[in-house]
Order: C-alpha cells, then sequence, then structure tokens
C-alpha cells in the first residue's frame, strides 16, 4: 500500500449507506477524504456528478481512480483491501456466505422500507412536497414484517445478524433503523418515531452495535450535527 | 458430503444457480421446488414457512434455512452461488480474486436487486401471468411505466455495466453476466423482446449463451421458453389462492 493515496468517498451524510461506508472507514482506520454531496441541494445531478457515476447516486469510492458504487460492494471491497479484522467479512465460506446473504436481502427489506418511512414522514413535509398517507401505512406494515424477519431468521439467538461478531450486515442494517433524532436534520419538525421501540431484542442488538463502533458512530454523526448547526443558523 | 440445492427453474436466481453448478460440474441434488405450489400451501397454513422441509441448499451441516417468501428464497440463492464459487474454488474468472474485480461484480450484484430484477419480473406478471393466469388486465398507465422502468435498467446497464467490453467485468463472463443474463430473459417468456433495437445487448447475450453453451443456457431456460404454453394449462384452483396477494402487491 505503500505510495497509495487516501480514497476518496462521496457521501451524503443524511443517507444511511453513506453512514455505514463514512463508519467503516472511520472505525478501520482507514485513509480517506470526504466530498459531500447534498442530494437536497441535487448535487448528485450535476454533470461532474454524473461523469462520476451515472446513477447519479451515493455513495460512490474513488480509490486512486477505481471508481466503485453500491453501498455493499464498496463496504466488501474496503474490507478484502485493507486487511481489516476478520470478523467485518469472514474468509470462511459458510460465515461469509452468511453476510452475503444478509446484505443481498437488505437491498429490498431493511432499507426499502425503512427509507419509504422516512422519506414520507421526514423528508416530504421537510421539502414541501406531498405525501402519501396510504403508502406511508403501507411502509410501516411493510417494515415491521420486515423486522420481524430481521429477528426470526437473522438475529434468533445470536448477537449480532450472522455471527458472535459485528459484521457488515450488522453496520449495513443498523444505519437504516437508527432513531430517527439521529436521521433528521431538521431536529424540530422530526418525528420522533423509534421503529424498534416495542422489541426488546432488536433494541438491545442496536446497543451492542452501537456499543462496537462507539468513537466512529459518534464522528459519523457529529459532521451531521455540524451541518444541522449550520443549517439552523441560516435560518 | 452430499449438496442439495432446492430450485424451481422458473425462478432468474435459481436458473442461475443451476447454470453455474451444472457449467462447474459441482455434483449436486437437484431437488426440483414449485414456488407458485408453495405459495398454495402457505395461505391454506397461514404463517407456517412455504419451503419448511426444503431449505435453499444444504451442504453437509451447512445450510440455509427456509423462507416464507419467495423474494427471500430468491435472494439466499445469489449468496449461495458466492459460496459456491469458494467451496468448490470455481475458475477464477466466475468471481476474480482480484479485489477490483471482484467489486464490479459485487458492485453489478448489488445493484441488479431494486433495478433489472424487479423490472424484469414485473414483466413477466403484467404481460402473462397476471393476464392469462387471473384473466386481469393491466392498466395501460401502470403497463407503460413498467416497461419504461425496463428500459431505463437496460440503458443504463448498456451504458455502464456493458459499455464496449465483451463481459460486464472485461474480457471473460463472471457472475454478474450470469445473473444479468436470467433477469434478461425474464420478459423474453412473456413474450417481449428485449433485444430488439438493443444491437449490442443481443451481442452480448450470444456470447454469454455461447460460454455456457446453448445447450445447457437452452435446457435451464425451458420453463420460459415455454410459459406462454404453459400458463394455459395452470390449473386455475392452485393459483386462485395467491391471486389477491399478487394483484394487491402489483396493483395497488
Amino acid at each position: 500500500m505503500a505510495g497509495r493515496q487516501a480514497v476518496k468517498a462521496y457521501l451524503d451524510l443524511l443517507s444511511q449507506p453513506c453512514r455505514a461506508v463514512l463508519i467503516f472507514l472511520k472505525h478501520n482506520k482507514i485513509p480517506h477524504t470526504l466530498e459531500l454531496v447534498a442530494l437536497r441541494k441535487g448535487q448528485h445531478k450535476t454533470p461532474e456528478f454524473s461523469k462520476l457515476n451515472p446513477m447519479q447516486k451515493v455513495p460512490v469510492l474513488d480509490d486512486n481512480g477505481f471508481v466503485l458504487t453500491e453501498s455493499d460492494a464498496i463496504l466488501k471491497y474496503l474490507a478484502t483491501t485493507y486487511n481489516v479484522p476478520d470478523h467485518w467479512y469472514p474468509k470462511l465460506p459458510e460465515k461469509r456466505a452468511r453476510v452475503d446473504e444478509y446484505t443481498a436481502w437488505h437491498h429490498v427489506n431493511t432499507r426499502m422500507h425503512a427509507a419509504t418511512v422516512f422519506l414520507q414522514e421526514v423528508i416530504f413535509p421537510n421539502m414541501g412536497q406531498p405525501t402519501n398517507p396510504a403508502k406511508f401505512k403501507k411502509a410501516l406494515t411493510d417494515l415491521d414484517g420486515t423486522l420481524d424477519m430481521l429477528e426470526n431468521m437473522f438475529l434468533k439467538r445470536k448477537p449480532f445478524l450472522c455471527g458472535d461478531d459485528i459484521s457488515l450486515a450488522d453496520l449495513l442494517a443498523v444505519c437504516e433503523l437508527m432513531q430517527n433524532s439521529f436521521d433528521c436534520l431538521f431536529q424540530p419538525m422530526c418525528s420522533g418515531r423509534d421503529v424498534l421501540k416495542d422489541r426488546p431484542k432488536l433494541l438491545s442488538w442496536r446497543s451492542r452495535v452501537q456499543s462496537a463502533l462507539s468513537d466512529s458512530f459518534d464522528e459519523a454523526h457529529s459532521v451531521v450535527y455540524q451541518i444541522r448547526q449550520k443549517f439552523t443558523a441560516k435560518l | 458430503m452430499s449438496l442439495e440445492i432446492y430450485l424451481d427453474l422458473f425462478s432468474q436466481p435459481c436458473r442461475s444457480v443451476y447454470i453455474f453448478a451444472k457449467k462447474n460440474d459441482i455434483q449436486f441434488d437437484y431437488k426440483k421446488i414449485s414456488l407458485f405450489e408453495g405459495y398454495q400451501y402457505s395461505e391454506e397454513y397461514g404463517k407456517i414457512n412455504l419451503l419448511r422441509k426444503a431449505p435453499a441448499i444444504k451442504d453437509g451441516d451447512f445450510y440455509l434455512a427456509e423462507s416464507p417468501l419467495v423474494e427471500n428464497h430468491c435472494s439466499r440463492i445469489v449468496a449461495i452461488m458466492l459460496y459456491l464459487t469458494e467451496k468448490f474454488h470455481t475458475p477464477d474468472h466466475w468471481y476474480p480474486a482480484d479485489l477490483q474485480k471482484r467489486a464490479r461484480v459485487n458492485e453489478y450484484l448489488s445493484w441488479q436487486h431494486s433495478t433489472i430484477r424487479p423490472h424484469g419480473s414485473k414483466m413477466m406478471w403484467f404481460k402473462l401471468l397476471i393476464p392469462k393466469a387471473f384473466g386481469t388486465e393491466i392498466p395501460k398507465e401502470k403497463m407503460d411505466n413498467a416497461v419504461e422502468d425496463l428500459n431505463s435498467s437496460l440503458n443504463l446497464f448498456e451504458e455502464k455495466f456493458l459499455q464496449d467490453r465483451p463481459f460486464i467485468v472485461g474480457d471473460q463472463i463472471s457472475l454478474a453476466d450470469l445473473v444479468a443474463i436470467v433477469e434478461i430473459m425474464q420478459p423474453v417468456g412473456a413474450g417481449m423482446d428485449v433485444f430488439e433495437n438493443r444491437p449490442k445487448l443481443k451481442a452480448w447475450k450470444d456470447r454469454v449463451r455461447a460460454e455456457i453453451g446453448a445447450e445447457l443456457f437452452d435446457e435451464a431456460h425451458q420453463a420460459i421458453f415455454y410459459a406462454q404454453e404453459a400458463v394455459k394449462t395452470m390449473d386455475p384452483e392452485k393459483i386462485e389462492h395467491f391471486k389477491p396477494k399478487i394483484l394487491r402487491y402489483f396493483l395497488s
């Protein structure tokens, strides 16, 4: 790795998968620079950003010219390139398969439903866009179903989603399921909803994950708080 | 130690595992399942798991457990292929050891979950299964949106993932191409020619089919090639059970 420059991470810290990438970079002390992309300002639709990523999405990783999208692909690449502790993405095929199993399922389950709830309840109202109560209600039901599966199919009796140790699966999942007070840029207008409220097993899993990530978690969120302070100062 | 794999070849991810295992001469016990019939039982028995006695894969003591939903069964299937590449030391090009090439495969596998996969799947439902098996017509606006979604995904596929390369990752076929091809073939089964006016996509498809072997490719896609015929002989009683759920899912 001698002479290798720091990776560049294009992130919007309001985006959950972006936070997962940032937490991973910080926790594992992977040299990186941050390029903040504000989705709410349409910065992902500029010609320069579109050249970097025609999909116009974040996160994007640029490792010395190697440009990669998709948060789980990015996390797996970082985990294998930078020699992080094995538990993040175990080398043993059976253990690795469990993490792959979760990340595959995550897209159209945890991420999709949690994101829809967040959009309908927080983002759209704050951006003056019309909300869809029926869609919101359905998203809550879908999310509920997803949480059942998270608890009964993945977590079961284990401390973490894929075994005895924290992995990429826990990181991706927890970023979607944090209390909205962290996600919310517009604090006063925040819903205050905690989707894990009545699920003690998932609540203790979440605490466990947050403890395992403590410093990097706070660091990642301090950047969010700074943005929020800058924003509210302008109001 | 015997390897059992539970597959329904009507399902795209199942086809990719089937093709992968056969192409690499991986010895396995092919357990044929019918996801449609399973739906019937899950409705009847409430929350009892669809595949209670049939995990997606069983390799000695390692197994990926049953799943109550088609979607979940299928997402596990993709994880299974990654597992098989490690376990059976398949040729490097399928899932390269080179981390950047591997990342490209992972990138595609991740992206396709919410794009080509659902958009391709939807066309099978909208153009064939819902009208022919359920006798319900799809409203024009929904159909137009679905076609547009698929077209956007195919455009992105060609522009970003394929570009000027013979295969997604480079000169050789990988899991990304395999997972892509089975999804792109799904709407074909519904009578939709996705390759019309897309010479680059067609050339890629021909290349992939040749790499896999035309015989194996066609064999795996039997259920798709005969889908339009099969739908005529579907037992109406069997499918009545899950009609309301499907209609609610797609048309609400």
